[in-house]
């Protein structure tokens, strides 16, 4: 299949499947000519600073017992910060996580936590390969949009 | 960008609108970075809030507007937001994924202009240089309010203008006052097109005048506290009822601020010493070159002004720590830059137009003060308010406090100011609660354009009522900050140009605006462009709400609603004369710019 094309179906499915929203599009959007790989470089950002989020949470998991506050604190950062690429699944679980929190729930925070952790990672994977496709495609080639 | 105005320079506007971005998150900085920038914006990013209040500080002028999220790791910000809107009397807007009511409502308390939610879209970051503009309009407005004012205090001291010839005397003064207000009003026009006229004093709240306000209210004792009978002891001819109506607002919801804060904070009486680093205010805190920082008098005043330092100016044991609460020195805010580490040193500038400081220290000013001194020997030196000491604050738990300090008389520890700490003493009982009132009111919240929907707490207020004024409005600075955007065409056009051309665009506006104004309106601006968002927080707060829950007085809030706590007898009424429409319910407190340079 033409790389283009490839390219706009691995991403229309990203949608299709709801890992990405609209936020991701914005993103789209804000791609121009002095910033051609905009999208990219802000999801590269995300998962590079998610990463210490991830591991704050893991360490504080750790402990007993639970410091929902800290880990509620924790969460709404990363639930922020995904947001801003519109991971979507990562951020509901996320918002998920967080009511566990409220809730004082440490078995719905460690199951959720898990749960999360699974879909950011998926997302990665996803999200490296498509964007490996859309460079070898070439540029301007992010297929006209869904919407 | 969408543009309402007649001006046929409008359509660049509100390019080159300055913004700084205040976020821990770098992924949302860098999306908003381009966001903006899309917006033909000039965006400067910052990751940490000091860093944004170090260069804040560094150069008051620099920037139009800034973006926080209230969530970082270094400094809450609502925090940020306080210091920013009293010490800078910048919009802010507040970010946040989180979209509770309850924390909605904390941004506008605190006087966040609004508060958006993220993920944040383009059009609504198109849309903020509404913000700026509405604040410069109010600006005007205080202007030409305070130059009615003004002229009628001039006829009150004149008299020959009296038409009927009436002698000025007090009974008289109510009907010639009003007939000079209808002729001031034709010249208002004139005024405005007049960009000089942008430029005519405002009540500055001096050091040696708020003292002369302070003593004034505990001779008349606090509880019995009126603007009439402050007015009567102060005996300064030029000032006008209204003022001291408004002053006397911000001063109790100050001191009520800090008496709160200081329940849970420093004692008042030791000196405590904030590290703070005193940046230089660049003189924005309202009050322009022409603050004179006039000597207090040292003897009596015990506001000291530290930069930086929010210490508890133990003026005397009298303060309680309700009064503390928000205890905002008005101090002019100079220049340098200033570590109010425990020995405040700051090197005193006098900047421009520097502004109020609200500076609360608390504590006797002892040896270990720093204050930053300001050109004049007194203590309302120092710089930077209230936000500095957030920096240096010794105590770690709660680095910004905002507005602890006291008004006191900050011995300025260099060689520049002369407060002396004997000053801080023999400080007559500006511990008094009065002293705290005010200090409270003008400490925090600063934040001129917010619109103050929903709290109706004298709290909130006083949170808002700070911000409003203290620094509300410098006419020259705010003026040369309207010329910040580039409203001429070229985004970097000559300065000086610049300037002119937005005054003047900024007036013609004004001007033509004007009769569409309305105070029960929503914002005019909403009016004016289709496109506008009307700030989120906008709802159906556009009220004039009374502040002063007495009679005679009555303060007008724009936007504030003060239902709420104070003893309605604190306040005596206030009145506030604003007859400058509202422009929605952005800026409650803004237009009593009695704390402006």
């Amino acid at each position: 299949m033409d790389l283009k094309r490839q390219a706009a179906y691995m991403r229309k499915s990203l949608f299709d499947q709801g890992y990405l929203d609209e936020q991701f599009i914005q993103l789209e959007d804000l791609q121009d000519d002095v910033n051609p790989n905009f999208v990219e470089e802000v999801v590269t950002l995300f998962y590079k600073d998610s990463a210490r989020l991830i591991l704050n949470i893991e360490q504080a998991m750790e402990r007993s017992p639970l410091d929902f506050n800290k880990l509620d604190t924790y969460m709404h950062q990363f639930k922020g910060s995904s947001s801003s690429i519109g991971a979507r699944k990562v951020k509901s679980e996320a918002t998920q996580f967080r009511e566990f929190c409220k809730a004082g729930n440490a078995e719905g925070c460690m199951k959720t936590f898990q749960q999360l952790k699974r879909e950011y990672t998926t997302l990665k994977k996803k999200l490296e390969t498509y964007f490996q496709v859309v460079r070898q495609a070439g540029p301007a080639e992010t297929a006209c949009r869904p919407k | 960008m969408e543009s309402g105005f007649a001006s046929p320079r409008a359509d660049a506007f509100p390019a080159g609108l300055r913004v700084l971005v205040v976020d821990d998150d770098p992924t949302w900085l860098k999306i908003l970075e381009k966001m903006l920038k899309k917006c033909s914006y000039e965006v400067t990013t910052c990751c940490l809030a000091r860093d944004a209040l170090d260069m804040l500080r560094e150069r008051k002028d620099r920037f139009d507007i800034v973006i926080s999220d209230v969530n970082m790791p270094d400094m809450d910000g609502f925090k940020l937001l306080e210091h920013v809107g009293l010490e800078m009397d910048l919009p802010v807007i507040m970010m946040s994924v989180d979209g509770e009511t309850s924390r909605v409502m904390k941004g506008v308390q605190h006087g966040a202009c609004d508060y958006l939610l993220k993920p944040v879209r383009m059009k609504e970051l198109r849309n903020i240089w509404q913000h700026v503009f509405r604040k410069k309009i109010h600006e005007v407005k205080e202007i030409e309010n305070h130059e009615i004012h003004d002229d009628v205090q001039m006829m009150r001291s004149g008299s020959e203008e009296f038409d009927d010839g009436h002698l000025p005397s007090g009974l008289d003064l109510v009907s010639p006052r009003k007939r000079k207000d209808m002729e001031n009003k034709e010249h208002e026009d004139q005024e405005l097109s007049d960009p000089s006229a942008m430029k005519k004093a405002r009540v500055v709240w001096s050091v040696d005048l708020h003292q002369k306000f302070v003593n004034a209210v505990n001779q008349i004792g606090f509880d019995k506290v009126g603007p009439k009978k402050i007015l009567d002891l102060m005996k300064v001819p030029w000032l006008t009822r209204e003022n001291v109506a408004s002053h006397l607002q911000k001063y109790r919801l100050y001191l009520s601020r800090l008496q709160k804060q200081n329940e849970s904070k420093a004692p008042f009486c030791g000196t405590k010493q904030s590290d703070f680093t005193p940046k230089d205010t660049p003189g924005s805190f309202g009050i322009e070159n022409s603050i004179k920082m006039h000597q207090n008098n040292a003897a009596n005043s015990s506001y000291g002004y530290c930069g930086n330092k929010i210490l508890l100016q133990n003026v005397g044991s009298e303060i309680h720590e309700n009064d503390l609460k928000g205890i905002i020195s008005f101090l002019p805010i100079t220049e340098p830059r200033k570590a109010l580490a425990g020995d405040v040193s700051n090197t005193q500038k006098s900047s421009n137009g520097s502004r109020v400081g609200l500076s609360h220290s608390f504590g006797s000013l002892g040896p270990d003060v720093n204050y930053p001194t300001i050109q004049s020997p007194n203590c309302w030196n120092t710089d930077i308010p209230v936000i500095q000491f957030a920096q240096k604050a010794k105590q770690e738990k709660e680095p910004y406090i905002l507005l602890e300090d006291n008004y006191m008389h900050l011995p300025p520890s260099g060689p520049q100011n002369q407060i002396q700490a004997d000053g801080l003493q023999s400080s007559p009982p500006i511990n008094s609660r009065p002293v705290t009132e005010k200090g409270k009111v003008i400490a925090t919240e600063i934040k001129p354009l917010c619109t103050e929907y929903g709290s109706n707490h004298v709290g909130d207020i006083s949170r808002r009522g700070q911000g409003i004024n203290l620094f509300s409005v410098q006419a020259d600075k705010d003026v040369a900050n309207a010329q910040a955007f580039g409203y001429m065409p070229t985004a970097t056009g000559s300065s000086p140009m610049r300037n002119q051309s937005f005054d003047q665009i900024y007036i013609n506006n004004w001007n033509s605006l004007q009769p569409s104004i309305i105070p029960e309106g929503g914002s005019f601006l909403s009016s004016s462009h289709e496109d506008l968002e009307p700030c989120s927080l906008q709802g159906g707060y556009g009220y004039t709400e009374t502040v002063g829950f007495n009679n005679e007085e009555i303060l007008a809030y724009e936007h504030l609603d003060l239902t709420a706590d104070p003893p309605s007898h604190l306040y005596d009424g206030l009145r506030f004369n604003c007859d400058y429409p509202c422009d929605s319910m952005e800026y409650p407190l803004m237009d009593r710019g009695l704390f402006i340079a």
